[in-house]
């Protein structure tokens, strides 16, 4: 009874809202229309309407399914210094955070259905039902680790949202042995999942062992560049509130992890470029491009400018201490990271293939609109969660609130 | 009180409609048989009583499709045979012969297209060297000066990655060596192709073609039945023909003579005497996948 209440009180919630409301409403939506009619020419017709072939046969879709992990696993990592530096609104940046890394995974499991031949067969990657490849098949742990990840930022999110709107004390003593869980299950989903990739030998683009300790640098630049920007927007929106010192205390870990990320890259530069061997052919794809086509170079590139100017931004510290380039920073490092995950990372690994062939690949329009498909249902889904959490935080929604109203509307009847 | 279970009744009521309407949907333009295929478990630990029944439906339903008597056949390994497969490097004049018989016997599409067998076309004086090698060579005629031609399919690692790393174990060794593919297992991830070194797995990334008149009837559950769109193939050294004492298509084929086939557990056979006799070499060795595919030097 009261769990329906509070159901229909969020169904209220998100469906009330200001003219900016609405019209971001509306603007997600025809994009996820506009994506899903571009998908369903795939549904139809199959994988071949992606520019995928048997040489390059990943591309934009696991590109973005890689970098959404990331996303995902930083959210929840930002819990580490909020707890040791003792940031005040510690709750509210683990709920935050734990939303944004439910809409990550959600997201990320979306573009491995949309990815997929036969998604209808996907329980036989399950235990019991299935046959599933544990442990030899990464996949399987990665479904694993993604799931389980899945699972307890929900029941953390949930449970203290939920305590809160019937103004109950939180179980201390489940949640925060779950919310410190969640914190090594973020490093292990990027992990896990750089892991995918680099155990092939077959790719030597990959085969690298900084692959994983680079997925988590990138993770760590891009996912709190999102939460700087967003408690920003609460902040001056709701009654949020964080300290200025505490964002710029998360933009001095993220020159940390930029500068890793950046000596990382160089390390395997020079590694590669030095050495000079057989395998310099990717690597000569991803920064020349073969020949005239420089599809990925164009991408690689800028990826580097905007992550190097990103890192020049928050070094300085007058720069890292005004919010406006601070912003631009965040920005810049979000936009280099996911130019980095989702395009140079996976199609120079296949170009040129096993067998020494170039295959150029470019995604396709059905491609680009099945990922805007999910990029906007990710977003239309966060706006809801946000929004329903930012009222009972915020805003007062509660069971009391509820019974207010019902009471008035009686009197009044 | 009595109003408001009503209307949530109704709310529950609504909530489970788009459930109800796609599950209708979905079971109402299946058959039978389609819902019992797409209950069916994993090849390899089926019965033998349930693997007989599976390949008699499949005869049937594509005896109907294709208009003509198919057999689908489901005979397993025998005790005391291990493939191996050599090739004479130095006979090969890539005619690619060999590509087109493996496309007619096995049920390759034609459009979009599918080769199980890709020929390498090296220039002599770099040696087996992939950055220079060409599957797209053209010239009037074969061989061409100064070229040598290093045909590559699926090399039948004995250490198979591809095996390692499907997440749904639709891929396997089998007892006499052959790595196969459940087509109705597979959930086409293609992980395997990320991790198969040679370029030997190949995905029907749109529905598969071919005209009804070049459908090869004789099949293998594990090999060359006709496949649908979305799943993963590979040479299977032609199990439905190996199995039953043939040899492969391209070893019949080969006008020159290059392709070897035989038992690697026989001392007397074909095979254990070129890897006596001739200095053989494997592709990329150095990734430890351990082909019973091997390349050697016979002139």
């Amino acid at each position: 009874m009261n769990f329906l209440r509070f159901l229909f009180g969020c169904f209220k919630i998100i469906t009330k809202g200001g003219r900016i409301y609405y019209s971001s409403l509306f603007f997600l939506l025809v994009l996820i229309v506009w994506g899903g009619l571009g998908y369903l020419d795939q549904l139809q017709n199959g994988l071949i309407m992606t520019n995928m072939r048997d040489s390059v046969s990943w591309g934009f879709y696991i590109g973005n399914f890689t970098f959404l992990v990331g996303v995902a696993a930083a959210a929840v990592m930002l819990v580490i210094p909020a707890y040791i530096y003792d940031w005040k609104p510690i709750k509210e940046i683990v709920i935050f955070g734990e939303i944004l890394a439910i809409c990550a995974v959600i997201m990320c499991l979306c573009f491995i259905v949309v990815d997929i031949g036969n998604p209808l067969r996907f329980w036989h990657m399950l235990p019991f039902v299935g046959t599933m490849n544990f442990p030899y098949s990464i996949l399987s742990w990665d479904f694993f680790v993604l799931f389980a990840y899945f699972l307890l930022n929900i029941v953390v999110v949930t449970h203290l949202l939920y305590k809160q709107f019937f103004k109950k004390h939180y179980n201390k003593s489940i949640i925060l042995p779950l919310v410190l869980l969640s914190i090594p299950a973020a490093i292990a989903i990027h992990t896990v999942t750089a892991f995918l990739y680099n155990a092939l030998p077959a790719r030597p683009y990959w085969n690298s062992a900084l692959l994983a300790p680079r997925f988590l640098t990138t993770a760590f630049c891009s996912g709190p560049a999102v939460l700087i920007l967003l408690f920003q927007v609460l902040r001056k929106t709701t009654k949020f509130e964080i300290k200025d010192e505490a964002i710029f205390t998360i933009a001095e870990l993220m020159v940390y992890a930029m500068f890793i990320y950046l000596f990382f890259t160089i390390s395997e530069f020079f590694k590669e470029f030095y050495s000079n061997t057989e395998h310099i052919v990717y690597w000569d794809y991803l920064l020349w491009g073969a020949e005239k086509n420089k599809e990925i170079a164009i991408y690689s590139w800028a990826s580097i400018i905007m992550g190097t100017s990103a890192f020049i931004l928050f070094l300085i510290p007058k720069t890292r201490k005004n919010l406006l380039t601070l912003n631009i920073g965040a920005v810049l490092i979000y936009f280099s990271v996911y130019l980095e995950k989702g395009i140079t990372l996976i199609i120079p690994g296949f170009t040129p293939d096993t067998l020494g062939q170039y295959f150029f690949y470019v995604p396709s329009e059905t491609e680009i609109r099945t990922a805007a498909m999910i990029f906007s249902g990710g977003a239309l889904l966060f706006t809801f969660i946000s929004k329903i959490a930012i009222a009972i935080l915020f805003e007062g929604f509660s069971i009391d609130s509820l019974e207010k109203k019902a009471t008035m509307q009686f009197e009044t009847t | 009180m009595q109003k408001e279970e009503k209307s949530n009744s109704r709310r529950e009521f609504l909530k489970k409609l788009p459930v109800l309407a796609v599950g209708a949907a979905a079971l109402g333009g299946c058959s039978q048989e389609e819902i019992e295929e797409y209950f069916q478990q994993n090849f390899k630990t089926l019965s033998k009583e349930e693997k007989d029944e599976i390949v008699k439906n499949l005869e049937k339903k594509y005896s109907e499709k294709y208009g003509k008597e198919f057999t689908v056949s489901d005979t397993p390994a025998t005790e005391g045979i291990l493939f191996g497969y050599a090739l004479d490097l130095s006979r090969c004049i890539g005619c690619r012969k060999c590509v087109y018989a493996c496309v007619e016997e096995n049920n390759q599409s034609r459009d979009p297209q599918v080769h199980w067998i890709q020929v390498l076309q090296m220039e002599k004086k770099k040696g087996i060297d992939l950055v220079h090698a060409d599957v797209h060579y053209n010239p009037e005629k074969v061989p061409e000066e100064g070229h040598f031609y290093m045909p590559v399919q699926c090399q039948q690692c004995r250490n198979p990655q591809c095996v390692s790393v499907c997440p749904t174990k639709a891929t396997w060794q089998d007892d006499d060596g052959i790595v196969v593919v459940d087509y109705n297992w597979c959930i086409g991830c293609r992980y395997c192709m990320a991790a198969c070194p040679y370029g030997a797995r190949h995905f029907n990334w749109g529905e598969p073609n071919i005209p009804d008149e070049e459908i090869n009837p004789i099949t293998h559950y594990l090999g060359n039945r006709p496949r649908t769109k979305g799943v993963v193939e590979k040479c299977t050294f032609c199990i439905q023909r190996v199995r039953e004492g043939k040899y492969p298509a391209c070893v019949e084929i080969c006008p020159t003579g290059s392709r070897k086939f035989g038992n690697l557990l026989d001392p007397d056979s074909e095979i254990r005497y070129i890897l006596e006799n001739k200095r053989v070499l494997v592709f990329k060795e150095e990734l430890n996948t351990q082909p019973k595919f091997y390349y050697f030097f016979g002139v």
